[in-house]
């Protein structure tokens, strides 16, 4: 099994720890004047997301986590799991409700996913930072309002909801930002 | 900074010397890496293996040993696999020597010397017992608790992530001491740390008590180590057991042997005159001067980019 000493240790690397798969979020090097050295390294759990603070003697070895990202296009949902295929080799993937998280509600037949492979499976699923979709519900908005000031809330076809300015209507396609899950502008072609 | 280092040390009567970077002999610490390089000669036509120093302490005894009386050196120290915030591979280092000194009067010179680069006349001295340290801020005596107890001292203190770490007595003081202790000292006022653990001694003489202490301080400013010294250890008999353990130490964690310095060992043999001496870390100093964080802010090339 591959394995990685503390010296290679740096933002990104994926260890193994406690049987899950981690990246290494921030790595910071510790020694007294004389003595011990320590690496101080913050993970994040790749399944879960949670952040953790561990400690090791540098020179220690970690299990390396066989984690690797790729680019998987979106095709459908059956249900219960989400399935994606490698444009290249046309191999197809399923990834589960955890593995999606809120990406579920962003994403749309088609669309290419940055999808995190832990021994070959689906692990998580990140939406492109930028999706257009079309607004399935929302309030008509007040004639000749197009200032933005203010806004309403808007029901999207994948059933996400964002806060959209007051001249945007039902049926129009938006632009919308997926890492704040904000309103960016109308969508000018589609 | 340089300009003002060298000054001091004029109006002092202390020699500036230079010593080899290479040598044949490597640190024998085992928390110590060495570079090494190769050198090709008539000697040694497929390539002598060299080490380039952790620090200039050896060939600066043996000057001492022949008689040059008070010395300083100013150079570049290299040491393998350490790289952080504070930890560069090649750093700058001042190192001197008083022989006939106490550990006490380098102390002052030290204080001195650091309020003069610094350009801070008033800056304050605190000199805090390593014992005295850890009983007060840890509510543990580093002298009797054991590694449990050390173990337990750091989960109270709310160190994260140490339940699978593995150490010795001295593994947890290290750690508590870069940790937890570290970032408090030297905080408007230089602090020294003074009287080492006898496991902790490196090259220093020990005091042998009761209880036995090593003659050793740290000096820490604005969070962060800048100097250690010694009341040098003389005895050969003593050195040549710990070189001796430190490479046994090495052994049994599968590093590299370096070869000992014999030269150094028989000066030591000859006579070493009773001296204290002090390695201060100049760019640490000059981060202290610009208030950096980094090490990188004070290097016009870090390593990455040299």
């Amino acid at each position: 099994m591959a394995s990685y000493k503390t010296n290679e240790f740096k933002g990104g690397l994926k260890i193994m720890l406690d049987g899950d798969p981690y990246t290494i979020v921030e790595n910071e090097f510790v020694k007294p004047g004389k003595g011990q050295a320590f690496n101080r390294v913050k993970t994040r759990n790749l399944k879960t997301g949670r952040v953790v603070e561990r400690t090791f003697k540098s020179g220690e070895s970690v299990e390396a986590a066989d984690v690797h990202e790729t680019e998987l296009q979106y095709l459908y949902n059956d249900g219960e799991l989400w399935h994606f295929m490698d444009p290249t080799s046309f191999e197809q993937l399923t990834a589960d409700e955890a593995a999606l998280g809120e990406t579920a509600k962003w994403i749309k037949e088609q669309d290419m996913c940055s999808v995190t492979l832990y021994n070959g499976q689906p692990i998580s699923v990140d939406p492109p930072s930028f999706v257009v979709l079309e607004i399935t519900e929302t309030d008509p908005g007040l004639k000749g309002d197009t200032s933005g000031g203010g806004g309403k809330p808007a029901t999207l076809e994948t059933g996400a909801v964002v806060n959209v300015p007051l001249f945007v209507q039902t049926g129009e396609m938006i632009k919308v930002d997926t890492r704040t899950g904000s309103y960016v502008s109308r969508a000018k072609d589609e | 900074m340089l300009q003002r280092l060298r000054a001091f040390f004029a109006e002092r009567g202390v020699l500036e010397v230079e010593t080899p970077i290479l040598s044949h002999a490597g640190a024998t610490d085992p928390s110590l890496g060495s570079l090494t390089t190769l050198w090709r000669g008539s000697d040694a036509p497929g390539g002598q293996l060299l080490y380039l120093h952790t620090s200039p302490e050896l060939l600066m005894k043996r000057l001492l040993a022949a008689g040059s009386g008070p010395i300083y050196q100013v150079c570049k120290v290299f040491r393998d696999g350490e790289r952080g915030r504070r930890h560069h591979p090649e750093f700058s280092l001042l190192e001197w020597y008083r022989p006939g000194w106490a550990l006490e009067a380098l102390i002052d010179e030290v204080a001195a010397l650091v309020r003069r680069l610094l350009e801070r006349p008033a800056l304050g001295v605190e000199i805090i017992r390593f014992r005295d340290l850890f009983r007060e801020r840890l509510a543990v005596d580093p002298w009797k608790a054991d590694a449990s107890a050390l173990r337990a001292a750091a989960e109270s203190a709310g160190l994260a992530g140490c339940d699978r770490l593995e150490l010795d007595r001295d593994g947890w003081l290290d750690l508590l001491m870069s940790r937890c202790l570290e970032p408090e000292l030297g905080r408007g006022c230089m602090t020294f740390i003074r009287d080492y653990p006898p496991t902790q001694a490196a090259l220093a003489r020990v005091n042998p008590g009761p209880p036995a202490v090593a003659l050793r301080f740290e000096l820490y400013l604005d969070g962060m180590e800048l100097a250690n010294g010694f009341d040098e250890l003389t005895d050969v008999h003593e050195q040549s057991a710990r070189f001796e353990a430190d490479l046994e130490a090495r052994r049994i964690a599968g590093l590299p042997q370096p070869p000992l310095d014999a030269v150094f060992l028989s000066a030591l043999e000859a006579g070493l005159p009773s001296s204290s001496g002090v390695a201060l870390g100049l760019d640490r100093l000059l981060m202290c001067a610009l208030g950096a964080d980094q090490i990188d802010e004070v290097l016009a090339f870090p390593v990455e980019r040299a």
